[in-house]
């Protein structure tokens, strides 16, 4: 997996992922605001991009069967959520901040269209490099 | 494709603040609903939420916990007394003079409203920009 393509690509594929994954866990910290007891979480995001980028990692167990059981490493895996650090305690044991989850998300949002636009011009110079203009 | 469960996620939510706005609505409505019997006065209604665990895509690595959306696991009745009132001119009063209004404070159903609407309106702002990141997934690699 190593193409002219996949190198010209770049981190981005994997930050796609990671902000997906992690737009998932903010929506639903903003879904469970209301909820009793539910404990909001986050991705650590460098190091969540660092495992999702870090497919070659040496002295990393590879699965070549799928009957292998799954080391949890390797390509799209993001790691372990976390639980957030609660900025104010709750009578009903919720800690969810909604101000500052809505903030994460919405910067979460600008960094997955970031990573869009960058394979967006990507793609386009590859097409300009295959077509000689 | 993670986008697509926030979908879920987002989508129970509005349901389940739906549900809390239904219930505050009937709590309201019925305030003012004088009984002659203190059994039978309307009891305020709490919808009880929960978080549901999404199911974890197909190949997704263990450990990583799937995200949670919410359910509405009950509705919960207030055990409050009924408040009674003499008030002898009452066609329902009983023997005594006494009608029975239930013990529902308005001021604090209208803050649960806000309070519901405002929870409603983030979910609902997370589904569009969820949905205009999907269709720019969609447009990938045609500019």
């Amino acid at each position: 997996m190593s193409s002219i393509t996949d190198r010209a690509l770049g981190i981005h594929p994997q930050a796609l992922q990671v902000a997906s994954r992690r737009m998932e866990l903010l929506a639903s910290n903003i879904a469970n605001a209301d909820t009793p007891g539910y404990k909001a979480r986050d991705l650590d995001c460098r190091a969540a991009l660092a495992q999702a980028a870090g497919e070659q990692g040496a002295g990393r167990v590879r699965t070549t069967h799928p009957g292998h059981l799954q080391t949890g490493g390797g390509q799209g895996d993001t790691g372990p959520a976390l639980y957030r650090v609660p900025s104010h305690a709750s009578l009903d044991g919720n800690t969810v901040d909604s101000q500052q989850e809505h903030a994460t998300f919405a910067e979460n949002a600008i960094r997955y269209q970031a990573s869009l636009d960058f394979i967006n011009s990507r793609v386009s110079s590859l097409r300009k490099a295959i077509k000689g203009e | 494709m993670e986008l697509s469960k926030i979908f879920n996620i987002s989508g129970s939510a509005l349901s389940a603040q739906s549900t809390r706005l239904n219930t505050i609505a009937s709590n309201l409505a019925n305030a003012d609903a004088a009984t002659g019997d203190p059994k039978t006065v309307y009891q305020a209604r709490h919808p009880v939420f929960a978080s549901v665990l999404e199911q974890a895509s197909a190949g997704s690595p263990p450990g990583a916990q799937a995200a949670a959306g919410v359910q509405v696991t009950g509705i919960a009745q207030s055990q409050a007394p009924a408040i009674a009132r003499y008030e002898p001119g009452h066609p329902l009063a009983d023997e005594q003079g006494y009608i029975y209004l239930p013990a529902i404070n308005t001021v604090e159903q209208m803050t649960d409203m806000i309070s519901a609407s405002r929870s409603y309106a983030s979910s609902a702002e997370v589904l569009s920009t969820t949905k205009e990141l999907m269709l720019r997934t969609l447009q990938l690699g045609r500019g």
